[in-house]
């Protein structure tokens, strides 16, 4: 990976712009001053232009990624908040947002504002979501006023549901005078259990404890219920089933104001991974049955489905190569995210690449209120540039992030992730 | 006499003709246990651990004894997972004992799949003496072979396995052999001790112990654990054993004699009676023998056919 700071002009030449505010697609040059679109048009190259050529390739608003986990404070081993975003960048993502489950957690308003002390410097946006509870405990409400005003973009207790309805229906009562929306793990904690993997046929078959498709449903459903009780904000992270999808496609359908995610690693395996018990396959939810994964991709194609997040969850070699009971829940995905979607998505004919665009740009930017302008004159220079049909192997040289815990490794992809322009940097993989 | 497999992890996939070879060199061996001197050269010097993360007295002995019978040399490492703190890589502590060049590993380990993953760090043939709730497949080795000894085939034979599935080693090592064997299987408990989506590896299930009775030639009687009671699996051993327990009079209800089987040990008066247990159609010691015999085998054609 290369970044340099833009200190002069550089021409982007024959690019195809796929501008997702706008809806649109057109061939033009971009001329970059420092950190601002200067021109956008049939440009001719002047002397002093250092000129890149994007002849085939494809120019969007910067990626966005509402749900990572950078670990720092508290378990920076395995990855911090510098680290995380060199793994972002090269999964062309200008904009994070990392999630609480931190150590402290991330429910003060120091705490917000040390994410943002700690990403100034770097080329990417990092911004903080707060917890919706202290110690996120599930008990008592943060000062979610002074959060928001720090910079805090959603609140969520991420790993851990809020599992009092009570609490939760108060805060996303509460939470209205932020504006801000409620994230939810949605986990039945008592119904899931002590599981590690998919309650189905391959569990059965294998002796393992399952985790049912029901922890996740009788959750969602509580909280679809509530939102739309209380006239509420909501958003579902990491949807897993096919019953899920479902409930949260009638609730849009009523008028309900809810939006969900899907991570890449539950659009592309099922519980098969499992078979030979590896640890990279722990993650909570789990992946699920072949019967999940293709009405995930039904539910990406209709809408149901607004965003794709990774779920970034970097964990050291030594909580991963070890018996599946000890191991960590969680996995990489930054660095793997475009080539995942392009290749099981776009390139499998489910999603137009614009389809796939908006699900990593303008929609999670308006579900969290991200600033996303449409790409014209005298706006900042936000940009991922990829290459749709570029093949590539996934391996460990292509992992920024300190962690290494990725089901991926050796599988080739279809549609790389080239560079990314933000803060006036330039980023080459 | 070679075996196709190289390690012994579990049942699932092991051919027929395997299981076949086990069956036979361990009916010869069974021979050597009745002579005067019970001890061969076949292992000597071979070093042979017997890693236990979770208590055993039945399995570790039987192996041990194998073990010992064949003139291997034994070592013993027993520690409870609980000691092996949250988080300390269980390929450090392997690959630790290891460094110290064993032959041939026996791993008990609470986890499903954790032997397995042992496999793929050390250079030595591993067996698998029960990973949780997955494998233990020299059980299920033991269990076919008493089965073939009683009736000489196992094609076609109807066996029943009784109680809790869900949380047996026995239970999965069973289906798989059995099936491979050409056997019929169902499956009888509870219905929160049949585990969720079972069924797809072609097995009866029945909640119904009559209907259960009914279908088999033989049963495999598993251990109902005390622990289970009260956290909603199961109401109280009192009641498992009006439902389910395998009584006289319930067997008096069938014009034959079904073989009794149960891997140890047993909870006598909840999902066995005594009288049953210990009864002329029970072959109940007959798999503590054979467990040393099959052992025998398994580690012979493992660890020594290959010399």
């Amino acid at each position: 990976m290369q970044i340099k700071e833009i200190k002069n002009k550089i021409l982007f030449k024959n690019g195809k712009i796929f501008d997702s505010v706008l809806d649109k697609i057109y061939e033009a040059d971009i001329l970059v001053n420092k950190d601002k679109i200067e021109e956008i048009g049939d440009i001719n190259p002047e002397k002093q232009y250092e000129v890149v050529n994007l002849k085939g390739k494809i120019v969007s608003q910067g990626f966005i990624d509402i749900h990572v986990h950078f670990r720092d404070p508290g378990f920076e081993d395995a990855e911090t908040i510098t680290s995380g975003s060199k793994a972002a960048l090269a999964g062309g993502f200008t904009q994070v947002c990392c999630m609480p489950n931190t150590k402290p957690a991330i429910d003060n308003e120091a705490e917000v504002r040390a994410v943002y002390r700690k990403s100034r410097e770097l080329p990417v946006d990092v911004y903080p979501i707060a917890a919706i509870t202290k110690g996120r405990k599930g008990e008592e409400l943060t000062e979610m006023n002074e959060l928001a005003n720090a910079g805090a973009v959603a609140f969520s207790d991420d790993g851990s549901p809020v599992e009092d309805s009570v609490i939760f229906r108060n805060a996303l009562e509460y939470a209205k005078i932020t504006g801000k929306v409620i994230i939810n793990h949605a986990e039945d904690l008592e119904i899931k259990g002590t599981g590690y993997m998919h309650e189905g046929i391959v569990s059965a078959q294998l002796g393992i404890e399952g985790i049912p498709g029901l922890s996740e449903e009788l959750m969602i459903n509580r909280d679809i219920r509530t939102a739309e009780y209380v006239d509420a904000k909501i958003h579902i992270p990491h949807v897993s089933t096919a019953e899920s999808v479902d409930l949260i496609r009638k609730a849009k359908k009523r008028g309900v104001k809810i939006t969900c995610e899907v991570t890449p690693h539950h659009f592309s395996l099922t519980d098969e991974y499992m078979r030979n018990f590896n640890a990279n396959g722990k993650v909570a939810p789990p992946l699920r049955s072949e019967k999940d994964r293709v009405a995930l991709i039904e539910g990406l194609k209709d809408g149901t489905i607004d965003v794709i997040a990774t779920d970034h969850a970097p964990h050291l070699s030594d909580t991963k190569e070890t018996s599946l009971d000890l191991a960590s829940f969680g996995l990489i995905g930054l660095e793997s995210c475009f080539g995942l979607a392009m290749t099981k998505l776009v390139h499998e004919g489910h999603l137009s690449l614009m389809d796939l665009i908006k699900k990593l740009t303008i929609n999670p930017a308006k579900i969290l209120g991200l600033p996303l302008s449409s790409i014209k004159v005298g706006e900042k220079a936000n940009f991922t540039i990829v290459d749709p049909d570029e093949w590539w192997i996934f391996n460990k040289k292509n992992i920024y992030s300190k962690s290494e815990n990725t089901p991926f490794l050796g599988q080739e992809f279809n549609g790389k992730v080239k560079a990314v322009l933000n803060k006036s940097h330039y980023m080459t993989v | 006499m070679n075996l196709s497999i190289d390690h012994l992890l579990g049942l699932k996939g092991v051919p027929k003709e395997d299981l076949n070879a086990i069956f036979d060199t361990a009916f010869s061996f069974r021979e050597v246990l009745d002579r005067p001197i019970k001890k061969v050269p076949t292992l000597k010097g071979i070093t042979v651990v017997n890693l236990f993360f979770e208590n055993s007295t039945r399995t570790r002995m039987s192996f041990e004894l194998a073990e010992k019978r064949l003139s291997a040399d034994v070592m013993n490492f027993s520690a409870s997972s609980s000691s092996l703190s949250k988080g300390e890589s269980l390929r450090d502590t392997i690959q630790n004992l290891f460094a110290m060049k064993m032959d041939v590993v026996v791993m008990r380990h609470p986890t499903p799949g954790s032997v397995k993953l042992l496999s793929q760090f050390v250079d030595a043939v591993v067996i698998n003496a029960g990973d949780g709730t997955h494998e233990h497949p020299t059980q299920a080795i033991l269990d076919m072979m008493s089965l073939k000894e009683k009736f000489g085939t196992l094609e076609d034979l109807n066996v029943a396995i009784i109680g809790d599935i869900r949380h047996s080693r026995v239970a999965l090592s069973n289906i798989y052999g059995l099936k491979t064997m050409g056997a019929n299987v169902m499956l009888c408990g509870p219905p929160t001790f049949i585990p969720y989506g079972i069924e797809s590896l072609g097995v009866k299930i029945t909640y119904n112990v009559d209907e259960a009775l009914e279908f088999a030639d033989a049963i495999n009687v598993l251990r109902i654990q005390k622990e289970r009671q009260g956290k909603g699996l199961l109401p109280s051993l009192r009641e498992y054993r009006n439902v389910y327990g395998i009584t006289r009079e319930r067997l008096a209800k069938f014009q034959k004699n079904i073989t009794i089987m149960h891997p140890g040990p047993i909870n006598r008066g909840v999902e066995i009676d005594t009288d049953v247990a210990d009864g002329s159609n029970s072959i109940i010691l007959h798999q503590v023998l054979n467990g040393v015999a099959s052992r025998m085998a398994i580690l012979f054609l493992l660890a020594g056919g290959k010399r």
